[in-house]
């Protein structure tokens, strides 16, 4: 029998990004807050010191700091014909787990999506006409528009710091940043990294080639700096020790380094760590939330009254709790109904690895931040012309390399035995001097109808309860991209001066056990009709008014960009939406 | 007062506030500008710091161990609870309590009760701080303060320390400085009572009144030197830095950890700028000690204690030891690192410390704990670096130290 | 010096007011120690000793895989958590999938490891007149390695190419990982290919571009110009 808890005004579920803007924003607001978080309380000097932060075994190879497969994970198939099976060891995607999310121990590459991106069917169909995309292709428009979140872009990027040169400032384009970027209102509040030698030599190859390459916008940052909510972080020291880690110099935009210091000052929040939400509850009419049930670490069931849930616990797992609680409806690929679970998407990845001369380039890969790089711009979105290429979609290329940590950087060329005397060599001849930009291409993955979700028929978590079900699978349009971009990218590498240049194209199907980022998205997306989106554009549930639902869920496609960007924007323009408008007249904010 | 039968708590409370109020002059329970003037001045006098058990949710019930170099002693119960509390107290009793030491029937506090230093506080700020008081919950709580080991828990003996050590007397202000500098002094010699931790004590106890705000080891820590000597006091801050330092926690070049930082968030956060700096002024006035040429560091140890530091401690603290402003301290040129008592640093680098946070500051950085990974010669050798680079000059820290330092602090809980 | 998380904050916490704070909290790494095997029986770390030494062969660039400690890394990692695949999703029905739904298998590491060593010892002695792994000529022993890697040398009761991905990944997992895990003895594997170890700030040497680092090469508890 569950516990009944007194009553908040909200409960948020989970306390990575969105979690913590959401509960920031709101206890500012004046509202009692709970959030409740899966995972245990993370922190700089007691989590990640650094004496022993740097740790390739136990943090990269080992996932000590993400989601244990054993406490929840997902099954997977390639196709609705097959069998879904457990994704038993995390591989193609990493689960962030704990207070802090993914957003403790991401890399910190904070992106905007393209003014296009957001209204992607009606510019594509524009361009290219209706028939130009595959039949079985869902990507829609977004239901916002570039000037309504280009504000919130500006609020998230202060937040954390972010570092980088503006390309674009109220429309006049800047020597030195992306000119194809949406138009910014403001520059960039602290200015971009350092660049370590890979990178700018491959800036310079790209110049000669005609391309405008630019810094990659970075939350490890370049000058110690305080944000409008007082809180300071340091300066970033390159230590290459970034993505899949904890920061242990407060240089790395997180929750802990951005928000939780002055969140936690508020006497109205507080967080419940270690206890996971197993549904959201209620009412009669199915129309209005009542709380959260919650489950801490002795099995002993709570209820969390509120008048308000937001669910901020990350893609897949506000996808989970939506179906598990009923809401809304789940989506069935064969008839196209339902909202629930549909325009699941990932990234497309791809890249090369360059080998150069040993004697004559010394990239010291190690020296390195989760988010330096040097990037060009001109095959993202629809910033070249696809008609006579017979794809859409594209992404950022760029010399990304943010480690050189041995585990898994061994850059060995084609033909070299895996094991043995020869093997040694190759790595002591190749690692100080190989570009491995197997991610340099980071391309978009536009949305399927049969690339959703529902709930396993099968396979059970710890309470019984069913496994997300994930179908995925790579389409032709993304492969075809994948190898037009990675042309483009090797001719780049080998400009740089590479003696050999090995190209790693993205091929089908879709491997749940080769990493691919973290970036899924879809699942509950957003729009301007209930018909076809779950949540309306300020991420108010169309069948639940008192439920929002933040992160990439909202996404209908993935974008060339890596998405936490957007995911923050998104969070401060729904949050701005509750507090003007919610708060005084709660209720639907849209009327379809 | 004790009243069989069924007087409740309430009722018993309003009883005593009637009765204070025919008792005294002076205190109107309906005066709110005095009640908030008497809230402000528990803050600036940090009586919560003793008087409230942390975490208990019951302000000023007492119950909060105080360590003296005799031993324990329980801040007492001072919200108006007539039985447990203070609210059978007549005014004067109070005023009596906080200038003249004495509790009721006459009986001698122990001066871990600052009163040497409360003695300073006039009349009237006595009688702000007894109005609000009297309008704290009161709370049950009996408090047998006295837990010293014998012979110090026989009070008669206070008489002859008393005789020695104190000397009563409301503020006088001295003539020649300004109204700011007297106000400072008012507030760092009266309420503030910031020699009570700063000023180094004999062995009986009692200030040694010629090393004034010296620096003092208690509780673990060593509470620096505050005079304005340039390398070992506040003379390489500025009034403002001063001020911002008591506000936030934090500066240009320090961070408050330990004792100072609940000192912060419970009192100085919370005061006036004008207050703060006042007593700024008064403390960049006050002399240091004369300059003693420190014993040179060992060429050896210092050459380990720099790779230590080069690995360990840069990633914050900077190759060039300036730290990062309001955030990680610079150790190049900081007084705290150059203390002659390296208990603080110490147990900063064994088992970690948070500093403050603060409206002002809220972000709170944190050292890590370095107790597992260095052994007692490397903990020694990279304080004896921190404490003698860049232009440092203080005393090594030994291998002995670090051992003793270590053991101590098993016993301790914070 | 034993250090635990504070057991308030271990588990199902209420937080508020505040950041939370213990002294001395962490949760450092624990050393592993030499000393006899945890997991392996004489005979597995005999074959497991050889098998390295010929997946990592001593050379001018390093001592072998033996003598730099990856059957002492992979001995500890067995006998704990990781051999166990705790964080694993070990629920059934256990079926096999395609490539791309990844390692379905019911058995954990510890346990593949011991049918796998069972199997290539039969093997061993069915090929080799009753010879063990161990006990075979280097070139035998390559032989038999390429063997497994390629499928071709079939062991009865376990998978070869299946166990020698393990092995491979776990070998070489060992040899580069932080020394304080078993392996890369004396930081070697690191030194082999010239990365410096776990040094955290690099600011001086972002911008000095095509120039050698010359720090010391550290690790998280080895630190050689430490030394007086």
């Amino acid at each position: 029998m569950a516990q009944k808890l007194p009553a908040k005004d909200v409960v948020i579920v989970g306390l990575g990004w969105t979690g913590s803007i959401l509960s920031y924003e709101l206890a500012d607001a004046g509202l009692d807050v709970i959030a409740i978080e899966r995972g245990p309380w993370r922190d700089t000097a007691t989590s990640f010191p650094i004496s022993y932060a740097q740790d390739e075994l136990r943090y990269r190879i080992q996932h000590d700091m993400f989601l244990r497969p054993a406490q929840m994970t997902v099954t997977f198939r390639n196709k609705p014909s097959e069998t879904a099976l457990p994704v038993r060891h995390l591989g193609a995607f990493m689960l962030g787990n704990g207070v802090g999310g993914g957003g403790l121990h991401w890399n910190a590459e904070t992106w905007r999506f393209l003014p296009s991106d957001f209204v992607l069917r009606s510019h594509l169909t524009e361009r290219y006409g209706a028939n130009f995309l595959p039949a079985d292709m869902t990507v829609q428009d977004w239901g916002i528009t570039w000037d309504e979140i280009e504000p919130h872009y500006d609020t998230f990027e202060y937040l954390c710091g972010t570092s980088g040169t503006a390309g674009n400032l109220k429309g006049k384009i800047q020597d030195g940043g992306n000119p194809f970027e949406g138009a910014r209102s403001r520059p960039y509040p602290t200015p971009a990294q350092k660049q370590p030698f890979s990178h700018t030599l491959y800036a310079k190859a790209a110049r000669e080639l005609g391309y405008k390459p630019f810094p990659q916008p970075s939350g490890n940052l370049s000058q110690p700096y305080t944000n409008p909510l007082g809180v300071t972080l340091g300066q970033c020291t390159y230590c290459g020790y970034c993505e899949w880690f904890g920061c242990a110099n407060y240089s790395k935009a997180s929750p802990q380094t951005t928000i939780l210091p002055a969140l936690l000052r508020k006497p109205n929040f507080e967080a419940r760590t270690e206890c996971e939400v197993t549904r959201i509850n209620l009412d009669r009419s199915g129309k209005r939330a009542t709380g959260v049930t919650f489950v801490d670490t002795s099995g002993n069931e709570f209820e969390q009254p509120a008048d308000l849930v937001i669910l901020c616990a990350f893609q897949l797992f506000n996808v989970q709790l939506l179906l598990m609680s009923g809401i809304g409806q789940p989506y069935d690929p064969n008839t196209g109904q339902g909202q629930i679970g549909r325009n699941f998407t990932h990234q497309t990845m791809s890249g090369v690895i360059g080998f150069f001369d040993k004697d004559k380039f010394n990239f010291n890969p190690f020296v390195a931040s989760g988010a330096i790089g040097m990037c060009i711009d001109e095959f993202n979105g629809d910033n070249f012309d696809h008609g006579p290429l017979g794809f859409v979609g594209g992404g950022y290329l760029g010399q990304v390399q943010t480690n050189g940590r041995p585990i898994e950087t061994t850059p060995l060329p084609p033909g070299t035995p895996a094991w043995g005397a020869k093997w040694k060599q190759a790595l002591r001849d190749n690692y100080l001097s190989a570009v491995t930009a197997t991610s340099g291409v980071h391309g978009s993955m536009y949305s399927y109808r049969d690339n959703y979700f529902d709930l396993d028929p099968t396979y059970k978590d710890r309470f019984g309860r069913p496994l997300l079900r994930m179908t995925m699978d790579f389409h032709d349009n993304e492969l075809k991209m994948s190898a037009y971009l990675t042309d483009k990218f090797a001719e780049i590498v080998q400009k740089m001066g590479a003696k050999q240049v090995v190209k790693h194209v993205r091929k089908g199907p879709y491997d749940v056990t080769q990493y691919q980022t973290s970036h899924l998205c879809g699942g509950a997306i957003m729009g301007g009709d209930p018909k076809s989106s779950a949540i309306n554009k300020y991420l108010q549930s169309w069948d639940v008014p008192n439920l929002f639902v933040q992160g990439a869920t909202a996404f209908p496609q993935n974008a060339g960009y890596n998405p936490t960007g957007t995911v923050g924007a998104l969070a401060y323009w729904s949050a701005a939406a509750i507090r003007s408008q919610y708060l005084k007249n709660p209720g639907p904010l849209v009327h379809a | 007062m004790r009243n069989a039968g069924a007087i409740t708590g309430a009722t018993l409370t309003a009883a005593t506030l009637l009765a204070t109020v025919v008792c005294a002059a002076g205190i109107d329970p309906q005066n709110s500008p005095q009640i908030g003037r008497g809230r402000y001045l528990t803050v600036v006098g940090d009586c919560a710091g003793c008087h409230t058990l942390p975490g208990s949710g019951k302000d000023f019930a007492g119950g909060r161990a105080i360590e003296t170099p005799f031993g324990t002693l329980l801040g007492a119960n001072i919200t108006p609870d007539p039985d447990t509390g203070i609210g059978a107290w007549t005014d004067d009793e109070f005023v009596n309590a906080l200038t003249k030491g004495t509790g009721r029937n006459g009986t001698h506090l122990y001066p871990a009760m600052p009163y040497t230093y409360l003695t300073k506080v006039s009349r009237d700020d006595a009688l702000a701080i007894r109005a609000y008081l009297n309008t704290v919950p009161a709370v049950h709580n009996a408090v047998r303060a006295n837990q010293l080991p014998f012979p110090f828990n026989i009070r008669a003996s206070l008489t002859g320390w008393d005789a020695l050590f104190f000397k009563p007397g409301t503020f006088h202000p001295v003539a020649g400085k300004s109204a700011e500098w007297n106000r400072g002094a008012y507030l760092a010699e009266g309420l503030a009572h910031c020699g009570m931790c700063h000023t180094p004590k004999n062995t009986l106890g009692g200030d040694k009144a010629d090393e004034k705000l010296q620096g003092y080891a208690l509780e673990g820590w060593f509470a620096p030197n505050i005079t304005n000597d340039k390398r070992v006091g506040v003379g390489g801050w500025s009034v403002d830095e001063i001020a911002a330092y008591l506000k936030t926690g934090h500066n240009r070049t320090s961070a408050a950890s330990g004792p100072m930082s609940e000192m912060v968030t419970l009192s100085t956060s919370q005061m006036t700028e004008a207050d703060l700096h006042a007593i700024a002024i008064y403390i960049k006035d006050q002399p240091g000690p004369a300059p003693k040429a420190p014993p040179t560091a060992d060429a050896a140890v210092m050459r380990m204690g720099k790779s230590i530091y080069a690995d360990e401690c840069s990633a914050c603290h900077g190759s060039d030891g300036k730290g990062t402003t309001a955030m990680f301290p610079a150790i190049n040129g900081a007084a705290v690192v150059q203390q002659a008592d390296a208990s603080s640093l110490m147990r900063v680098v064994l088992r970690g410390a948070r500093s403050a946070g603060t409206a002002g500051a809220p972000t709170a950085p944190a050292m890590p704990a370095f107790g597992w990974l260095l052994s007692d010669d490397q903990v020694a050798a990279v304080l004896t670096y921190a404490r003698n680079a860049w232009g440092n000059a203080a005393p090594p820290v030994s291998a002995g130290d670090v051992t003793k330092a270590r053991k101590d602090l098993v016993e301790r809980s914070d | 010096m034993a250090l635990c998380i504070a057991p308030a904050l271990a588990r199902a916490a209420t937080i508020k007011g505040g950041l939370p704070w213990f002294p001395g909290a962490g949760d450092p790494p624990t050393p592993v120690r030499p000393g006899p095997w945890l997991f392996f029986t004489a005979d597995e770390a005999a074959a497991v000793e050889a098998l390295v030494d010929r997946l990592i062969p001593a050379d001018e660039l390093t001592p072998g895989g033996k003598d730099v400690g990856c059957a002492v890394f992979i001995d500890r990692q067995l006998a704990g958590p990781q051999g166990r695949y705790e964080a694993r999703y070990m629920s059934g029905p256990f079926q096999t999938g395609t490539k791309q739904q990844g390692d379905q298998s019911p058995l954990t590491a510890s346990q593949h490891y011991r049918q796998a060593l069972a199997a290539l010892d039969r093997a061993c002695r069915d090929k080799y007149g009753d010879k063990a792994f161990a006990q075979l000529a280097d070139a035998q022993k390559d032989q038999v390695i390429t063997g497994l890697e390629k499928g071709s040398f079939k062991l009865d009761g376990a998978e070869s190419s299946e166990f020698f991905k393990l092995l491979l990944k776990d070998t070489q997992n060992g040899f580069f990982a932080d020394p304080i895990y078993g392996a890369n003895k004396d930081m070697a594997a690191w030194k082999m290919i010239g990365f410096p170890g776990t040094h955290y700030d690099y600011r001086d040497w972002v911008e000095r571009h095509n120039q050698r680092v010359t720090l010391p090469t550290v690790s998280m508890t080895s630190h050689p110009d430490w030394s007086q």
